[in-house]
């Protein structure tokens, strides 16, 4: 899957760290995440767009790299 | 740096509580074999003392599992546990084909399931540290 959580983040000046403070995950989880590298559960994805207040197929689509 | 959940701190103490507990039975136990062996049943169960700590420890573990609530470092932790498990099962299966043919002499040396999957998940927690390392480097 592909996001687009470091567009996102840069867009409001936050870390890593900022991101997975709001989330309740650690720095390393919304690492792999942003990276495409876990593929996060969907009560978490709808967490993450929740904090960005978007929907998550704005967040995050089917796409292979 | 390294992920220190309130789940993994639990896991700590009680590794660490487990291990105390271990060290005095296995100590205790082995003492007492050697100066007064018990014989029946009381045998049978002080023999079983020092594998308790090892279970709690086991325990410990799966609560790990359990209680972890970030679910990409909980998916580490279970895919380190399934390489331990899947290391010590292909040692003793090996070790026990050896045996069978009398390759290698009978018994363990003290070296039984357990251990090998204590290395199992140390090597599968080397390779998780790594991977957190490697990750780290790449952002």
């Amino acid at each position: 899957m592909k996001n687009v959580l470091k567009v996102l983040r840069a867009e409001r000046d936050w870390s890593q760290q900022d991101l997975a403070d709001q989330i309740g995950v650690s720095r390393q989880s919304v690492n792999a995440i942003e990276k495409g590298r876990y593929d996060p559960s969907l009560p978490l994805a709808f967490t993450i767009a929740e904090i960005f207040g978007l929907k998550i197929e704005d967040i995050f689509s089917n796409e292979k790299d | 740096m390294m992920h220190r959940s309130p789940a993994v701190k639990r896991y700590n103490l009680r590794l660490v509580l487990f291990m105390i507990v271990y060290v005095v039975l296995i100590f205790g136990v082995g003492y007492l074999f050697r100066s007064a062996p018990p014989t029946g049943a009381a045998a049978w169960i002080i023999a079983i003392l020092p594998a308790l700590p090892i279970l709690g420890v086991f325990w410990s573990i799966f609560r790990l599992l359990v209680e972890e609530t970030d679910e990409y470092m909980r998916s580490m932790l279970v895919r380190q546990s399934l390489f331990a498990t899947a290391f010590c099962l292909c040692i003793m299966t090996v070790w026990e084909f050896l045996q069978n043919y009398e390759v290698v002499p009978a018994g363990t040396g003290g070296f039984g399931a357990a251990f090998f999957w204590f290395v199992g998940l140390g090597i599968g927690g080397i390779w998780n540290a790594l991977l957190l390392r490697r990750e780290a480097g790449d952002e």
